[in-house]
């Protein structure tokens, strides 16, 4: 008997050897298993600050959907968050509380830009009082995803590139990308 | 109440109402170009007691300001008030305007429509533009140690802003 290999889950990062009589023998690394399981349960923050957020509920309404690929829920607390979506424009009096939000968050965290304002300040890059050119400026960004607003499947894809870079990462080598954020490193 | 009836008022058209306040004497100026109200101006000594008689007067009884605009036409600072009569159901423009940029102060109409006193705050936050008797004139978006005024034409903010 024994399970045939990689029967019960097909994308389990390693090899699963039926050792008869019912014992099996799994060989994988702790890093692949461990980023395979954060990669599959982003939680995302609730942080929308104008049209863009209007696409992330879309996103992750019945249409589009993105519990299917292991953002589960979205969480009204930093605190139970490890992903935040920047959907909107963030003006000078927001970006303190973006900040604020993001060192609440629990490490390890990670940060999509989503639609031009984000990126760049988009339309309101030229004579403006109030918009952040980029939320980069406050808080690193892992992805950035274009269009203004983005459609659900580029955010889609934004996400699943950004589970493509968790699944690189080491536990040995760990990589904090707030530390030299404010010296500009 | 009868809402059939009501939707049949339509209040007094614009040039009925252009009639009633040229009796007035308020030495206003009337326009009807590139607007779908009848647009009033009126100089700045005028414009509160003109708001009471709008208000006040038994055919036009505007009681509903709707929109307080902030102007910068370049040269000129000025206020625009959107009126609107709930009992006739007419609209009308009233404009105020001065050429003093350094101190350009108006009446506030906060005691005649009460929904001014915001309004205004926001007119006096990105205008600069003063208003006499308001109660509580302070900055309302911007933070309050900002210097300046960023909706006017000549402003300029070299820390923040990318000239095109």
């Amino acid at each position: 008997m024994g399970i045939e290999k990689n029967e019960l889950v097909n994308d389990f990062p390693g090899q699963i050897i039926p050792g008869g009589n019912g014992g099996n023998i799994t060989i994988t690394t702790l890093d692949k298993v461990i980023n395979w399981g954060r990669s599959n349960s982003l939680w995302s923050l609730y942080f929308g600050t104008s049209c863009c957020a209007i696409e992330m509920m879309q996103t992750g309404a019945a249409r589009h959907d993105y519990s299917r690929f292991g953002f589960e829920v979205a969480r009204p607390s930093p605190r139970q968050a490890d992903l935040i979506i920047i959907a909107g424009t963030i003006v000078n009096k927001m970006a303190p509380v973006l900040r604020r939000l993001y060192d609440q968050m629990a490490e390890p965290k990670y940060v999509i830009a989503m639609g031009a304002c984000a990126i760049s300040g988009g339309p309101f890059y030229y004579n403006t009082y109030s918009v952040v050119k980029g939320a980069d400026h406050v808080i690193p960004v892992d992805v950035y995803v274009p269009g203004c607003p983005p459609r659900p499947e580029a955010l889609l894809e934004g996400m699943m590139m950004l589970q493509e870079k968790i699944r690189t990462e080491s536990m040995k080598h760990k990589v904090n990308p707030i530390d030299g954020f404010d010296q500009g490193l | 109440m009868d809402l059939t009836k009501d939707y049949k008022i339509i209040g007094m058209t614009n040039s009925e109402l252009q009639t009633l306040i040229n009796s007035w004497n308020f030495e206003v100026e009337f326009s009807e170009a590139e607007s779908q109200f009848l647009n009033i101006t009126v100089k700045p000594e005028n414009l509160h007691q003109l708001g009471l008689q709008l208000k006040s007067n038994k055919e036009t009884s505007f009681d509903f300001l709707f929109c307080v605009t902030g102007m910068d036409w370049g040269t000129d600072l000025g206020v625009v008030y959107h009126l609107e009569s709930t009992t006739h159901r007419h609209q009308i423009v009233v404009k105020v305007k001065t050429s003093d940029r350094e101190n350009p102060t108006f009446d506030s109409v906060c005691d005649i429509w009460y929904t001014a006193e915001f309004h205004e705050m926001e007119v006096f936050d990105f205008f600069g533009i003063k208003f006499n008797n308001h109660p509580n004139l302070k900055r309302l978006f911007m933070p309050l140690d900002w210097v300046g005024y960023p909706l006017r034409k000549d402003y300029v903010d070299e820390v923040n802003m990318v000239i095109k």
